[in-house]
């Protein structure tokens, strides 16, 4: 691939592309492409994958249509972008799904040959829209995409349905070369995912060359693009999704407690990454049961907990519906838990492939009894890998269950990773009980505390002189017999509370540059991203306003009333209708200011900009 | 095992616990009858776990001088299969009934036994529900009369070792709660195997089903109802073995016959080791309404490995692999993939 010095090359600052086609395109294979070549680039990035539930819905409908868009800029990031500068739509359906989005002036890369009267039909244009006007305003690229991968592919002994599938490589080529990115990582992605084809291999490079001398040589991009690398701190990096990062976490937190880890896990929607990346890391005493149903699944991580292990159950809001009685039960022994709610769009089945954050009250709530268990949530990608050793400690120091609240958007986007030295991960290292604690020296009293954690002495089969006996049933304090008294009781609800409330938890951060705002906006879990980029976006215009967000949901933060208290106004905008913000007006009586949306799609930072706008003018 | 005795008692296995089970309730005999038998398995209490779920029977664990859990309803095969895989060094007991094993946790129960987990399980059945007082079980037979069905259940009750041998388990044993010598042998048996143990034990619920199994206790009746079966002898039974079985050319299933009409090779002899899951079946369909023809002792034991082998050799065979310290791994394992470096 020669280089075409006769281009102009023009340099941007950053550039949201969505690539966008039918199910069966490969849109989420060559974003993931164009992802991984951007950040060898050094580029900051943040991606959108946005795919349908149905494996393979009809061809070229609009429910069929799958897109990943990728945001990448020379300075950081924090979203995905709230409208693509670039659409490159692969059918009549993608254009029609996503121009809605598309900002006037965008650019459409479009494969005419799959606007057929047919295929236009299916998705109700009447006319073509690339011939009626529907695309004024728009600069339009018109690419015979299939006809020139399958032209390019001619002299190779492959089917007409291989050559046809290299066109998703076609396209990956030719944006390859319109943004100037490096494609050698590619040929090697390409040699690895078809060794066993070699055909493939052929096929595929073939088509990713031929889209690349396309873009070199035609006429209709007169412009080449530049986006320079950002300023990020020195280190080794890598582009990671949420769920990678989460599963790789729990690696680490098995790597640093020195516990071995047992995942019981229910194939579920949009948690599953998580099982199938643990079940790769064998090698480092991590067990993964993919489990009858969501019940057995939090029972064999609690009875590996019994034994000792780190248990570790992964799944969706209606997996955690399931696993209420089992997790009250960890409550009731207490014994380390570690629970992974991927939120989804619900109720019921929902929007499976859709975020959303409306656990956080099943989370706090969602259990019969007086059921208080930790519960933080992740805020990025990156963030999960620090969340899931978080949950960890506070599960193993503090014997109980802990909720870890990621959603559909931060699990699947992916943004790069400034890799830790593995040595400065925390140490949570834990001590079974070894030697009777009663005062006699030959009791074992499994339900005396330690006075400043509370929790009771992790005891585990296997360790001679203290036998006992657990159980749902409530338990008299310090011996854990069985007890109906009354006093007893009441005791121990308050105690099981109070365990809770006796978690260590660092102090809310503000963010609060210019030291004069008026308003506070409050986020918790996947909304830092927009909400960041919002906050940034109004100080630019000189706009002051501060920005707190949570990690840890139960128990708060020690500082949270004084910090709330502290402003005139608190904004807290959720994907849900309020559920954080009911639980502040009710903690701290602040009349806080509730922003909601819940269309299975994260807040644009521009819509969460104009909403604080309002709100900082009136201040 | 250790090698030399360790020379423990049934005093051992007593807890301090007060048992409070209904006076009378079949359960008192088969607690008795376990606390004998575990000084047996020559293991050290601590390596011994109990795991019920809810219900009568599973108030169990409490009253065993071991590890034991009292869990949640019908989920104690999930948790003891938590267990028993991340702890090969323990000897790992479930405590059933007919309501957990069959109906809330039926899913639990049917797994278990494919994957052949590491589990002794002891499912207690007396065909009611005890502890919620008195409302029909899976095992009560089509139109019990109980408070929930005052003109009778309109369920067909499971055959639980049918449902067992359905579900492939490796290990399938019937006994009764008043007789200790036979239930301490199939306890022996099912110690003794590599993987799950499905034990069926017929226990009197004395306030809510009282003599549901009287036919196979009473003088006059148990003869002529009860097949023990004996691994390599034929079965036959009766004051005088004057009945036997046998299979007739043809047929699917089993029949009883008069032994003095049956030419001694077509009796069948009993062999728990049949590859095919089928004859124990057969044997399992054996028993009419009324309890007659009931077999009790072992109707299956065959080998095939079991969950906690094949996970954990999975497990071992990654681990024999590393080269570094579990840090470096760490280490090599988050710097994989595509990265790339920024000085």
């Amino acid at each position: 691939m020669a280089k075409d010095m006769a281009k102009k090359v023009q340099q941007l600052d950053q550039v949201v592309i969505r690539f966008a086609g039918d199910s069966g395109d490969g849109m989420q294979l060559t974003g993931d492409r164009f992802t991984s070549e951007t950040a060898q680039l050094g580029n900051d990035i943040s991606t959108l994958p946005n795919f349908p539930a149905e494996i393979r819905a009809p061809a070229g409908t609009l429910p069929g249509v799958s897109s990943f868009q990728i945001h990448f800029a020379d300075t950081d990031i924090l979203t995905p972008g709230d409208a693509p500068d670039v659409l490159v739509a692969m059918n009549p359906a993608a254009l029609k799904a996503n121009l809605s989005e598309l900002p006037g002036g965008a650019q459409v890369i479009v494969n005419t040959d799959e606007f057929s009267r047919r295929n236009l039909a299916r998705v109700g244009y009447p006319d073509n829209p690339l011939e009626d006007g529907t695309l004024d305003g728009y600069v339009v690229h018109p690419v015979a995409l299939t006809s020139m991968t399958l032209g390019a592919l001619a002299e190779l002994d492959i089917s007409k349905k291989d050559a046809e599938r290299a066109k998703n490589m076609f396209a990956l080529g030719m944006l390859s070369w319109l943004y100037s990115r490096p494609y050698e990582s590619t040929i090697a992605f390409l040699e690895r995912k078809f060794a066993k084809r070699p055909d493939l291999v052929a096929a595929n490079i073939a088509a990713f060359k031929a889209g690349w001398n396309f873009g070199e040589t035609t006429e209709d991009f007169a412009v080449r693009y530049e986006v320079k690398p950002a300023r990020m701190p020195a280190g080794s990096y890598r582009n990671v999704t949420g769920n990678t990062a989460l599963a790789l976490g729990i690696v680490a937190a098995r790597v640093r407690s020195g516990r071995p880890v047992v995942l019981g896990a229910y194939p579920i929607t949009p948690a599953s990454d998580i099982l199938h990346e643990l079940s790769k890391h064998k090698r480092f005493g991590v067990t993964t049961v993919q489990a009858e149903d969501e019940i057995a699944a939090v029972g064999v991580a609690l009875g590996a907990s019994y034994g000792g292990a780190l248990g570790v159950t992964s799944t969706s809001g209606p997996g955690v519906a399931l696993k209420g009685e089992t997790i009250s039960l960890a409550v009731a022994l207490e014994l380390p838990l570690v629970v992974i709610d991927v939120q989804r769009a619900g109720p019921s089945t929902g929007m499976p492939t859709k975020t959303e954050q409306a656990d956080l009250n099943m989370a706090l709530f969602g259990r019969h009894g007086e059921a208080p268990v930790a519960v933080i949530a992740p805020k990025s990608p990156v963030d999960c890998f620090y969340a899931a050793l978080e949950a960890a400690r506070i599960a193993l120091t503090y014997r109980t269950p802990v909720l870890l609240l990621s959603d559909g958007y931060i699990a699947n986007g992916s943004e790069p990773w400034l890799l830790p030295d593995v040595d400065e991960l925390p140490d949570l290292r834990v001590e079974f009980a070894t030697a009777p604690n009663g005062a006699d020296g030959t009791t074992f009293l499994p339900y005396l505390r330690d006075p400043v954690t509370l929790a009771r002495p992790w005891a585990i089969p296997g360790t001679p002189g203290l036998e006992h006996r657990i159980g749902g049933l409530e338990k008299a304090d310090q011996t854990g017999d069985i007890s109906y008294d009354p006093t007893n009781h009441d005791f121990m609800v308050r105690t099981r509370a109070a365990r809770i409330e006796a978690i260590e938890v660092p102090d809310v951060e503000v963010e609060d540059p210019d030291g004069d705002a008026a308003v506070l906006v409050l986020g918790w879990g996947s909304t830092y991203g927009p909400i960041g980029a919002a906050v940034r976006a109004l100080r630019q215009r000189g706009l002051p306003i501060a920005q707190a967000h949570l990690r840890h949901l139960n128990p708060f933060p020690g500082n949270l009333g004084a910090v709330l208290k502290r402003y005139e106004k608190v904004v807290i905008p959720e994907m849900n209708l309020g559920q954080l913000a009911h639980v502040i007006r009710g903690r701290y009586l602040v009349d806080a200011i509730s922003y909601n949306q819940v269309r299975g799609l994260p807040f644009t930072a521009v819509e969460l900009e104009s909403m604080l706008e309002e709100v900082v003018k009136n201040a | 095992m250790p090698e030399t005795p360790l020379k423990l008692t049934l005093k051992d296995f007593k807890s301090d616990q007060e048992v409070r089970w209904c006076p009378g309730c079949g359960d008192y005999a088969i607690l008795a009858a376990v606390q004998a038998f575990m000084p047996e398995l020559n293991i050290p209490r601590e390596r011994i776990v109990f795991i019920s779920g809810i219900g009568c029977s599973s108030r169990f664990p409490y009253y065993m001088n071991t590890y034991g859990m009292h869990s949640i309803h019908g989920r104690a095969p999930a948790i003891a299969t938590g267990l028993s895989i991340s702890r090969p060094d323990l000897s790992v007991w479930v405590v059933t009934g007919d309501g957990d094993a069959l109906s809330i946790g039926g899913n639990h129960l049917i797994h278990v036994l494919r994957r052949n987990v590491n589990l002794k399980i002891l499912l207690f059945n007396n065909r009611i529900y005890g502890l919620t007082k008195g409302q029909y079980s899976p095992t009560s037979e089509l139109g019990k009369v109980t408070k929930s069905t005052p003109v009778g259940s309109a369920d067909s009750p499971f055959n639980p070792l049918s449902l067992a041998l359905g579900a492939d388990a490796t290990f399938v044993a019937r006994t009764l709660d008043t007789d200790r010598r036979h239930l301490q042998s199939v306890l022996r048996a099912a110690a003794d195997h590599n993987g799950s143990a499905f034990i069926e034990i017929y226990q009197n619920c004395n306030i809510f089903n009282d003599g549901a199994f009287d036919p196979l206790k009473e003088p006059e009746t148990r003869d002529d109802y009860l097949i023990r079966l004996e691994h390599g002898e034929p079965i036959t039974f009766g004051a005088d073995r004057q009945w036997c079985v046998v299979h007739p050319p043809g047929a699917f299933g089993l029949e009883v016959q008069r032994t003095a009409e049956t030419p001694a090779d077509h009796i069948l002899v009993h062999d728990a080791t049949v590859p095919e899951p089928a004859y124990a079946f057969a044997l399992s369909r054996l028993p009419d309404l009324d309890l007659r023809h009931t077999p009790i002792g072992v109707f299956r034991k065959v080998d095939r490995p079991s969950y906690d082998d094949l996970v954990r050799g999975q497990i071992e065979s990654a681990q024999s692999k590393l080269t570094g310290t579990p840090e470096e791994e760490l280490a090599g394992l988050l710097n994989s993939g595509d990265t790339w470096s920024i000085a």
